[in-house]
């Protein structure tokens, strides 16, 4: 070979197969078939709500979605005259679980710094324990507690916010009924959702990196500053991440919502009077007595649920995935 | 050792100038040349900073052993010995960093201006203004831009300074980087190179006006073409505040210092063996571990 | 040189320190009754207030010479963290001493042993227990874990040992499907089953119901515990010339096993106490129905539940009696999984 051809060809990368035996061919398609059963699961719910509610869906049309009115009427020649529209319902949603966000993301963040970056170790490790029980609560737990332990508590709070704010529309009642309010519903959902709040923000907290946070100090910054100034803005996608796991979590919780919530079927943004709704939590109450025309509606309701909390656990799925797992 | 040894060992120190005009080849002769290109008499414009008898322990393991070491003014110090001897944790007992790694405690004193830096009742964060640190991982704030990276010692100190636009380009000519971010301090930090982000954080510890700055293994991520500018630099602000340098590379070692402390552990807890003017470390060490080590046969 | 030298921690709090501290808060607490005893506030949110804001002040003071504004600003954000963390702190507090005090009064032997056949709930204390609705919340959780489990751990391990082509959109879905809302669940299969085919609320559709719930928490943490499963043993079986589902079921399964366990145990944890799925699915039965494909059958949400709706004072005691009888179940299973995890940690 001659020292002077100078240019080297690589030759192209070689296939690699293999012929799996056929214990492995069925135990790979065992598996394989079994885990799309998620796919398959999700496509039923979506299939038989969209099926059995289609008689409702078809009758009211977009209208399902935006209309306010909630009626079955019967004349006396037997003939129904049906309204349902949900947009109460959907604007009650939106209503409490705001309200839950507002208590519980300023509540996780700052549990999720006192954990990350102030308790001592042995505080530290009760108050983790004492989060994970607190998301392993029955929903009805938080109902009777609600309804029972909670409301009178926050009934005197709704009092004072209304004796000094109640200037704002918000604060301000028709008539002075304080209890079973949006407010209160709101402080029980807010509650069930600070553990994962506070879960997705302590695990993003503890992967600052840590030669940033001995860049703060060496600087000469406070404990406040360093967490201002690096923590905080790295750990921003992942609390937001966590705050739509909260949300999509807030979207369908029903039974406590239930306890503490006067449902009617109006849409009210007086969050201290009481009055208010979310889906769920109707579709639990109407379903009892519900006639066919109705229960086909209830259904379609709940299809109209499942899509709404879908869409919310996709995006907060995508950003948690994002920030969190990836370690930026 | 006392000033007044430590000069005098210097004139001492004279006679390698024989050599200077062979070309540099050893060690020693590297020291030899810096040690002449340093003005005799220069001003020390910064403060002496002490160590004495510096023990560290992380949980019940000690890792660090009487250590005493007296930084004067206006030089540069360089720490070296192999990987494991306790420099990078001596480095930070001297601006209270060793304490935040958990389970640790020190014993002995560091003096600043004559004052214990360990002292109950200090504000620890007011010494790091004054003891600032470059680490070995460039790590700007990525969430800030070059400017903001530079001043935001000063946002997280809470300093009052008059002229912002001043301040930054006096520290980024400082560190070497003015002209070539000067044009974009808006952009981010992290579009920045390996060297360049390094002399970043070298500005930026600039900023807040420290009387020393300590250095741990600064070039060990970087290149040669960023080391050599960043070696540049510590010769320029060396001429304004005291520097000490835990390096691996002697040559580094060689190039920069005015001392040199050799650090070794045998096992047991890290203990500085030696101290010196670098030429003298490099060409006469007095222990025989020291001459083992910068000759090369171990580490 | 042997030296005798003593660590120290100059920079932790010295005792000086936590005198001062201690001070300053006894302080705050005088101030908070002071000023709630001379103005117009009252109640334990004027205390509570008051206290906050004169430990604020006095702390500054005290700091305010060493450290500046900075050092003021650094204390108060230091306050509110552990505000914050001391109010969630407080609702999980008060949550449990509530299930406590109130349902420790309804129990006693004849709640645990009895059912409701012969006894409303309305009717006394002592009278009729729940003991059917035990049995029923144990058979819902047997059928569920009979689907959810294999379907959980087969889905893990496509994700884990196969990894195809498909693993992002299963990955995803699994995500998907555990933002399910538990009242969608129990609706699907009501509208699925109940309306289209003969078969009627049982404790079979019930369990249906909790599976959709109870697979994707199965899924994340089997799959969790395998990838925790070192490589080395996989490569160990396959070098040994081993085929892969062998390696599977004989090396990679046995070493996560007590995962699996805990996988299995805190998917349960998540169901036990669902509430509105079963009020589609199960209906309501007042004594033992070990049938679990026919009649409808009750579980101990559904007795909280009317118990909770009938509004009587008796009924509300049977309420928190049997949510504090759900709840150390829960406990129990929470405290398994976790020392069961722990061990799986240490081998």
């Amino acid at each position: 070979m001659s020292v002077a051809s100078p240019t080297k060809v690589t030759p192209p990368a070689r296939t690699i197969t293999t012929k799996p035996r056929v214990s492995d061919q069925i135990f790979r398609g065992i598996v394989t078939a079994f885990s799309f059963s998620a796919l398959v699961i999700l496509s039923l719910i979506a299939l038989f709500l969209f099926l059995k509610g289609f008689s409702t869906l078809r009758a009211q049309g977009f209208g399902f979605i935006t209309h306010f009115e909630w009626s079955i009427t019967t004349d006396d020649a037997g003939k129904e005259a049906a309204h349902f529209g949900l947009q109460a319902m959907l604007i009650g949603t939106v209503v409490i679980s705001f309200i839950a966000l507002v208590i519980a993301v300023p509540l996780s963040v700052l549990t999720a710094l006192f954990l990350t970056f102030y308790a001592p170790n042995a505080v530290k490790k009760l108050l983790i324990t004492v989060i994970d029980l607190m998301a392993a609560f029955p929903s009805i737990l938080y109902g009777l507690w609600g309804y029972f332990v909670l409301m009178p508590m926050a009934e005197y709070w709704a009092k004072l916010l209304h004796k000094w704010l109640g200037w704002i529309y918000i604060f301000n009642v028709p008539e002075p009924v304080f209890t079973r309010s949006p407010f209160i519903a709101g402080i029980v959902l807010s509650v069930m959702i600070i553990p994962i709040i506070t879960s997705v923000s302590r695990e993003v907290f503890s992967q600052t990196p840590l030669d940033r946070v001995q860049a703060a100090y060496a600087l000469g910054s406070s404990k406040w500053g360093m967490i201002r100034a690096v923590v905080l803005p790295f750990g921003a996608g992942g609390v937001v991440g966590g705050s739509m796991l909260g949300l999509g979590r807030a979207f369908g919780e029903t039974v406590a919502v239930y306890s503490v919530l006067n449902i009617v079927f109006r849409t009210n943004f007086h969050i201290l009077f009481t009055q208010g709704g979310n889906v769920a939590s109707m579709i639990i109450q109407k379903f009892g007595e519900a006639g066919k025309t109705e229960i086909s509606a209830l259904i379609a309701a709940g299809l109209v649920l499942f899509i709404l909390t879908l869409l919310v656990n996709f995006a907060a799925n995508f950003v948690v995935t994002r920030t969190v797992k990836s370690g930026r | 050792m006392t000033n007044s040894e430590i000069s005098s060992i210097n004139q001492n120190g004279t006679h390698m100038s024989e050599q200077e005009n062979a070309k540099p080849s050893s060690l020693s002769d590297v020291a030899a040349n810096r040690a002449e290109k340093k003005v005799a008499g220069t001003a020390p414009l910064g403060t002496g900073l002490e160590a004495r008898g510096v023990h560290a322990w992380f949980d019940k393991h000690h890792a660090l052993e009487d250590v005493s070491l007296d930084f004067s003014a206006g030089t540069v110090t360089a720490l070296i010995g192999p990987s494991g001897c306790g420099k990078s944790t001596f480095i930070r007992t001297l601006n209270r960093m060793h304490e935040f790694i958990p389970n640790t405690s020190m014993a002995g004193q560091v003096l600043l201006d004559g004052k214990d830096i360990y002292e109950p009742g200090i504000d620890v964060t007011k010494i790091r203004l004054q003891i600032g640190m470059v680490f070995q991982k460039p790590n700007p704030f990525p969430s800030m831009t070059i400017g903001e990276n530079v001043l935001s010692g000063l946002k997280l100190a809470q300093l009052k300074v008059s002229n912002h636009e001043e301040l930054l380009e006096e520290c980024l000519t400082r560190a070497g980087l003015w002209t070539e971010v000067k044009d974009r301090l808006g952009a981010h930090a992290g579009g920045l190179s390996g060297g360049q982000q390094q002399r970043l954080c070298i500005a930026r510890a600039l900023a807040v006006k420290p009387k020393v700055l300590l250095m741990d293994e600064p070039c060990s991520a970087l290149d040669p073409g960023s080391t050599l500018r960043i070696e540049e630099t510590i010769s320029q602000l060396s001429k304004s505040m005291t520097i000490v340098i835990v390096t691996h590379n002697m040559q580094q070692a060689a190039r920069v210092s005015d001392y040199t402390a050799f650090f070794l552990s045998d096992g047991g807890p890290g203990q500085m063996i030696e101290m010196g003017p670098t030429n003298e470390i490099f060409s006469r060490p007095r222990d025989q571990r020291t001459e083992n080590y910068v000759t090369g046969r171990f580490g | 040189m042997q030296s005798t030298v003593k660590p120290i921690r100059p920079w932790a709090a010295s005792p000086r320190d936590r005198a001062l501290t201690a001070t300053s808060v006894a302080l705050s607490v005088l101030a908070s009754f002071l000023v709630v005893a001379v103005t117009p506030m009252k109640g334990k949110l004027a205390y509570a207030f008051v206290f906050f804001i004169a430990w604020l002040v006095i702390d500054s003071v005290l700091v305010i010479r060493k450290s500046g504004m900075k050092g003021v600003r650094d204390g108060l954000a230091a306050k509110i963290t552990l505000l914050g963390g001391a109010l969630v702190m407080m609702a999980v507090a008060s949550i449990l001493w509530s299930v406590i005090s109130r349902g420790i009064k309804g129990i006693n032997l004849a709640f645990v042993t009895e059912n409701m056949r012969q006894a409303s709930l309305f009717d006394p204390i002592g009278k009729g227990g729940i003991l059917h609705a035990i049995f029923g919340t144990v058979l819902l959780i047997v059928i569920a874990i009979i689907f959810s489990v294999p379907m959980g751990i087969l889905t893990a391990l496509y994700l884990t040992e196969i990894k195809g082509r498909a693993a992002g959109l299963i990955q995803f879905l699994v995500q998907a499907m555990s933002g399910v809302p538990s009242v969608v669940a129990g609706l699907f299969i009501y509208a699925a089953i109940i309306l289209n085919t003969p078969l009627r609320a049982s404790s079979f559709l019930g369990g249906l119901a909790l599976t959709i719930l109870m697979v994707p928490t199965v899924t994340r943490t089997a799959q969790e515990v395998l990838n925790l499963v070192p490589r080395d043993l996989r490569e160990a079986g396959l070098a040994m010339g081993a085929t892969q589902w062998k390696t599977v079921a004989l090396v990679v399964i046995p070493a996560a096993r007590s995962g699996l366990i805990t996988a299995t145990i805190l998917g349960v944890a998540r169901i036990a106490g669902e509430t509105a799925p079963l009020l589609f699915t199960v209906g309501t039965f007042d004594s033992y129905n070990f049938n679990p494909v026919k009649g409808e059958n009750t579980a101990i949400p559904i007795i909280v539940w009317r118990a909770l709706n009938g509004g009587s004072p008796e009924s509300v005691q049977r309420a928190w009696s049997a949510i504090l009888v759900l709840l150390i179940v829960v406990l129990a299973l929470f405290i398994a999984a976790r020392a069961l995890g722990t061990k799986a940690m240490k081998k």
